[in-house]
Formats: structure tokens, sequence, C-alpha cells
């Protein structure tokens, strides 16, 4: 199969999914009072009108280019596929981008809708300290006020992060409510907002919360997708057989999909944390073992208890730790379009060491995850098939924590 | 007509408003919650609203974040909260009760369970505060069919073509959220609540109620003025904060303060009348 046709190189503006008043199925929606629904319509006004205007998409394209440092290259992990013994393992190295990320693709986009709508402070809530640091690095770009709500736990076990924000100029707001951690620290963000949302935008971090961010984050990333069409096109001449990407919210895996939703020869599997193991409560795989409910402004599945409060999580990796999941993804599974699969904490930390030591490159602990469910699809699949993973992010923030799991004290 | 109507009816024919109090269902404890309402009733509240403790109360400030987590400390669930409606039943047949709360554990029970369950108990309306009128459009009529009004909130940012939406879907009353925050921020502006109070009017039929920022009797009496019912909640939540420990002084604590409003409300009427 090739697709070379009439690419672009901007997020995906052709789409079915969500309908007008954003909903995937019975998935996203817009369920938040009344006090955001103004916001939210001029937000989503704002970007309809945005979306199809080729001076928006050309300088979203020029800060991909030349800020964020795209196209991020597909490499073929040549060591790790030896070791796999089956199909050939490709990384989209999204861990190449400004601030270590695909996090960033978002955040551009974001600030730029921020700065087309006369918005001059800009929020966001953070787990590990990714997106707060990407959020905080695009407001330093265009001289915008930060705030970033993190949860309380989360502040004490990524320090080095909070500071990276406070030396960009931003201000970290710890968040001492329910669990202290990303869940928390989003409820914070929407109250702040909806206090302040006259002169401020909530760049929301994942593909997940009311209409319209599940989609204008989802365009924002689409660009890993795509370029990874034209890259496989360019480089082995076919696409790919299958794509897999880490998900905790799920934006560098729907920015991966998306673009490939409509090939179904290429599988697709999202990778959720599976913490200590499926089988007990301790992980953060609301598509593996949730049901669908609504928080946060949209309908998708989440890890709940019988009586519909929103449960603790656990993962190694901060950035997973989420009981929710962007709306798309709920959908992509109802429709049997994409498989949700799960990687252990263990798994995920023997991923990271193998990915380390064969290819010299030191994934994010999220990213791990789907590393280490590709090295097992791998073994399954052919020598002569291909398996792209989504690298979306370079582990340098978790190295005290592997540290730490190995015994080593820094 | 419902028990909701009702009240509103007779309030304007005694040229009173309603003292509508929130408190959080299972706040300090489970036993607490029933003697509370009747607390409330002898205070002089005309509605009571019974918050179902969600764990991610995204639209309400620190003062019923910890109220639901100090009542989800000991596991109260919406079927809890619907017994204690059961038995607040058992002697109170006539002040209406509005459940107000999250969408989320509605969902986790399944609609057609909840809309039974909630009207067997005798819960008059709800209020959803996630549940805007277009994600509510498909349950609406398995609500009223039961006898139970949906209420919805209006804001200071609410457009034209929305206030026209829920003036023709919302029941019971309807919930004008005085200010841009969440619940327990600021004091209350009451000229700019009457400038909107004026502009909502123009399409809601519906008596208009009050709150956010209500924070004792003084503001009480002088938002009554320019509404038809104020809605107290985390003035008196705080109450039970500062005594979560001895629910008997909290209930004591948030009578005397729901009292005090009742009276400097009815005080202002009379001297307007």
């Amino acid at each position: 199969m090739s697709i070379n046709s009439t690419e672009k190189t901007t997020a995906d503006f052709n789409v079915d999914l969500p309908d007008a008043s954003g909903h995937f199925g019975i998935f996203g929606g817009r369920f938040v009072s009344e006090t955001l629904t103004a916001a939210l319509d001029e937000l989503q006004s704002t970007y309809e009108k945005l979306r199809n205007d080729p001076d928006f998409q050309a300088e979203f394209d020029k800060e991909l280019a030349h800020y964020v440092g795209r196209p991020s290259p597909l490499y073929f992990a040549e060591r790790l596929t030896e070791v796999c013994g089956g199909a050939k393992i490709f990384l989209k190295r999204e861990d190449l981008n400004h601030t270590g990320a695909h996090k960033v693709n978002n955040t551009i986009g974001q600030a730029l809708l921020a700065k087309y709508m006369g918005k001059k402070k800009v929020i966001a809530e953070t787990g590990a300290g990714q997106h707060g640091v990407a959020s905080a690095t695009v407001a330093a770009r265009f001289g915008l006020e930060c705030k970033v709500f993190m949860g309380a736990t989360d502040v004490e076990r990524q320090k080095l992060n909070v500071y990276r924000m406070k030396l960009l100029g931003a201000e970290v707001e710890s968040v001492t409510c329910g669990t202290k951690t990303l869940k928390d620290a989003m409820n914070e963000a929407m109250r702040h907002w909806v206090t302040n949302v006259e002169d401020t935008f909530y760049i929301i971090g994942t593909a997940a919360g009311p209409h319209p961010y599940p989609m204008l984050v989802r365009d924002f990333q689409s660009i890993i997708g795509r370029e990874t069409q034209r890259q496989c096109d360019a480089q082995i001449g076919r696409q790919p057989d299958a794509v897999v990407a880490c998900v905790g919210g799920g934006s560098n895996a729907i920015g991966m999909f998306h673009p490939y939703i409509k090939y179904p020869e290429v599988q697709m599997y999202g990778v959720e944390a599976g913490g200590l193991g499926l089988h007990g409560d301790d992980h953060a795989a609301p598509l593996s073992k949730g049901k669908p409910g609504v928080l946060h402004g949209n309908r998708t599945y989440l890890m709940e208890d019988e009586n519909g409060q929103i449960m603790g999580t656990h993962s190694v990796s901060a950035g997973l730790d989420y009981p929710g999941v962007g709306p798309e993804h709920s959908w992509l599974k109802d429709v049997g379009r994409a498989q949700y699969v799960a990687a252990t904490d263990d798994e995920a930390i023997d991923a990271f060491h193998k990915l380390t030591r064969l290819e010299g490159i030191m994934p994010a602990l999220e990213t791990s995850h789907a590393v280490a469910y590709a090295m097992k699809l791998a073994a399954t699949m052919d020598k002569d098939q291909v398996i792209v993973v989504n690298l979306s992010g370079r582990g340098d923030k978790d190295i005290h924590t592997i540290a730490e799991l190995d015994g080593v004290t820094a | 007509m419902n028990r909701i109507s009702k009240t509103f009816d007779a309030l304007a024919t005694q040229g009173k408003k309603a003292l509508i109090p929130y408190v959080t269902a299972g706040d300090p404890n489970k036993e607490a919650t029933v003697p509370m309402m009747h607390a409330l009733v002898e205070a002089g509240a005309d509605v009571i609203e019974l918050g179902v403790p969600f764990s991610d109360p995204m639209a309400d400030g620190p003062t019923i974040q910890l109220a639901c987590e100090r009542s989800l400390a000991h596991g109260t669930s919406l079927r809890d909260v619907l017994g204690m409606v059961t038995e607040f039943r058992q002697t109170n047949t006539t002040t209406p009760i509005v459940l107000m709360g999250y969408l989320n554990p509605v969902e986790a029970m399944g609609y057609p369970t909840f809309v039974e369950l909630a009207s067997k108990a005798g819960v008059d309306g709800v209020l959803v505060v996630d549940m805007p009128p277009e994600e509510a459009c498909d349950v609406d009529a398995m609500f009223e069919q039961a006898g139970l009004d949906f209420i919805y909130l209006l804001a200071p940012t609410s457009t034209e073509e929305r206030i026209k939406t829920i003036g023709e879907v919302g029941r019971g009353y309807v919930y004008y959220v005085s200010l841009r925050g969440v619940t327990g921020s600021a004091a209350i502006d009451v000229e700019d609540v009457e400038r909107n109070l004026d502009r909502i009017r123009q399409h809601v039929k519906a008596p208009l109620c009050v709150g956010f920022g209500i924070q004792n009797a003084e503001a009480a009496a002088r938002v009554s003025d320019v509404c038809d019912g104020v809605i107290v909640g985390s003035a008196l939540v705080s109450r039970i904060a500062e005594q979560a420990d001895n629910p008997q002084q909290a209930m004591k604590d948030v009578s005397e303060l729901a009292h005090s409003m009742r009276v400097a409300m009815d005080a202002h009427e009379a001297l307007e009348a």
C-alpha cells in the first residue's frame, strides 16, 4: 500500500468525527457546567475558523519545522529487531522534538490559538510535568503568562520538572485535594479557568476533556501519523502492518492512529499502563478494565467503583497515571478498529533497559510501555512485516525513578 | 402540581422568597444527614438541595470538595442518599428535595434505575452540574414522566440563545450562578445579579434562584430582593467542617445560620412591602 497522494504536513483537517456536538459515537461530548459553556463555544468557533485558515496552518507548520524540529526521524531499530526475532521495528522519534516529547506539537498549536484569541495568560495541568514543561516552554516562546497545576504528590516526585517550569518563568501551583495527582490537577485547572475565563486560555495536555479539546489536540498531534505515512513510503515503500503507541490520556496514540484509521490493513495497538497487573486495582487501564462514564467533560472509559466514584490509579509512569482516556480511543475500541492492551510496570522497565542498551535510545517510562508490547508483538510476526512504535518521549526525566528501582542513590 | 411548584406558589402568595440550603449528604457522617434536613426545615428552609458526593467535584470550591471527601470517607453512595430521602419523607411530605451533584454516579447506576428509585424515594428535582441541556435531551423525557424536575444552571456568561433554551427545557426553578468561579469563592455583587436577572426573566418563566457567594444573613436578605429564592451552600457547609467531630453542634450551628437568613429575608420583604 502506498499513501502519497494529497498529503498535508499539518494536522488532519478532513475528519468525519467528532460530530458537530463533539461526539465520537456515544463518547466525547461536552459535559460541563454552564459556567464553562461560553468559553468552550468561543474556543470552538475560533478553532472552526482557524483549522481551515491557510495563514494559521502556515504559522503552525513553521513553528513545527523551526521550533519543534520536525519532521522527527523514522528510525529502523535493527538490533532490537534482531533480539525480538520477528517483525522489523521502526521508531517514530518524537523523543527528538524540542522538550523531548510529542507534547509540544499540541502546546504550540494551542498557544497559537491563545494568541489568535487575544488571551495573555495560559494555564495547564500536568502529571509527570512533561505537558507542564511543554506549556511553560511555548508560553516563554510567545510571551504568555503561564500557571501550571500539578498534584502535590507529583510535585514531590517530579522535582526536576517543577524546577524546569520555574526556570521557564511559569508558576507551579501544587494541588492538595483528592488523590493529589493528575486528575486533581485537571479539576483545579478547570476551576481556575471558570474564574478567569476572560483573559485565560486553558492548554489541555491530552486528547480528552470537553469538546472541542479532543478534536483539536488530535488534529495537532496527527502530524505524527502523517509524517510516518510519508516516511514509510519513502523508506520502505509501503505502510506498516502495525502501529503501536502508549495510552494514558492518549494524545500521542491518537496522533499516530488517526491518519491510519481509514487504512484497515494497518493494525493499531494502544498500550495502557498495566501497573502491578490487570487482575487487581493497581493499574491505569480504563480501556482494558474500566467502563464508560463521564469525567472531565467527556463520556469515555473510566476507572470507577460500583458507585461511580473515580478510582485512584497506579503506574510507574506518572504520565499514564490517569483514570480516563480520550473519547476517540473509547470509540476506536468499541468499533473494533484499534486494540487496547496493557504492559505492566515490570515489562515497561525491562523495555526501558533493552532499548537503552540495544539502541542507545532511552525512552520515557510512558513510552517504554509501547516498546514492551511491540517487542512481544514483533516476536509473533514474520520477518518481512513491519511495526512502527511511536517513541513518544525520552527518558531523561525518569532516570531518577529507574535509579531508585535499581537501588542506586544519586 | 409537584412539591416545587406548590412551594413557590405558596411563597408568592405570602410575599416571601425561598430559602434553599445545600448540604452534602453523608457529611460529616451518614447518620447526621436526615436530622440535619429536618433541622433545616425547622430553621425556615423552603427547599433542600441535597448534595450527592462525588470524587471529582470540578465546579466546586474547597469547602464542598472537602465535604465530599468527608462523606466519601464513609462510603456514601447514591443509593445511600436516596435512602436518606426515603427516611426524611416518613415524617416530611411537603418540603421539596432537589438532588445536586455530578453525572457519573447517575450514569453508573443507570438512568432508568435512578429515575425509578429517586421518584419512589420522594425526590422532586435533580440538578446535575455537568449535564447541560444538549447532553440531557435523550433522558429528559424519562425524568419528566417520573415527575422529576430537571433544574439547570445559568451563569453571567450565558448567551441570550442559551437563556432561551434553558427557559424552554428547565423545570422547577433555574439556578443562577451569581459569579464567575466555583462555589464558595467571592462575595456577591447584588447590582450585577439584578442586571443579569432582568435579562434572564425575559425568557425564563420558572422561578429564579440565586446561589454562589451568599455568605451571611445580610447578603441573603439583599439578594432575596431581586430573585425568587436564595441558595446557600458553602457558608453552611463550612459550619459543618468546623464541627465535623461533633455532628450535634454542627447541626445547631447550621440551623442558626439558616434561621438568621430566614429572619433577615422575611424582615427585608416586610420592609419592602
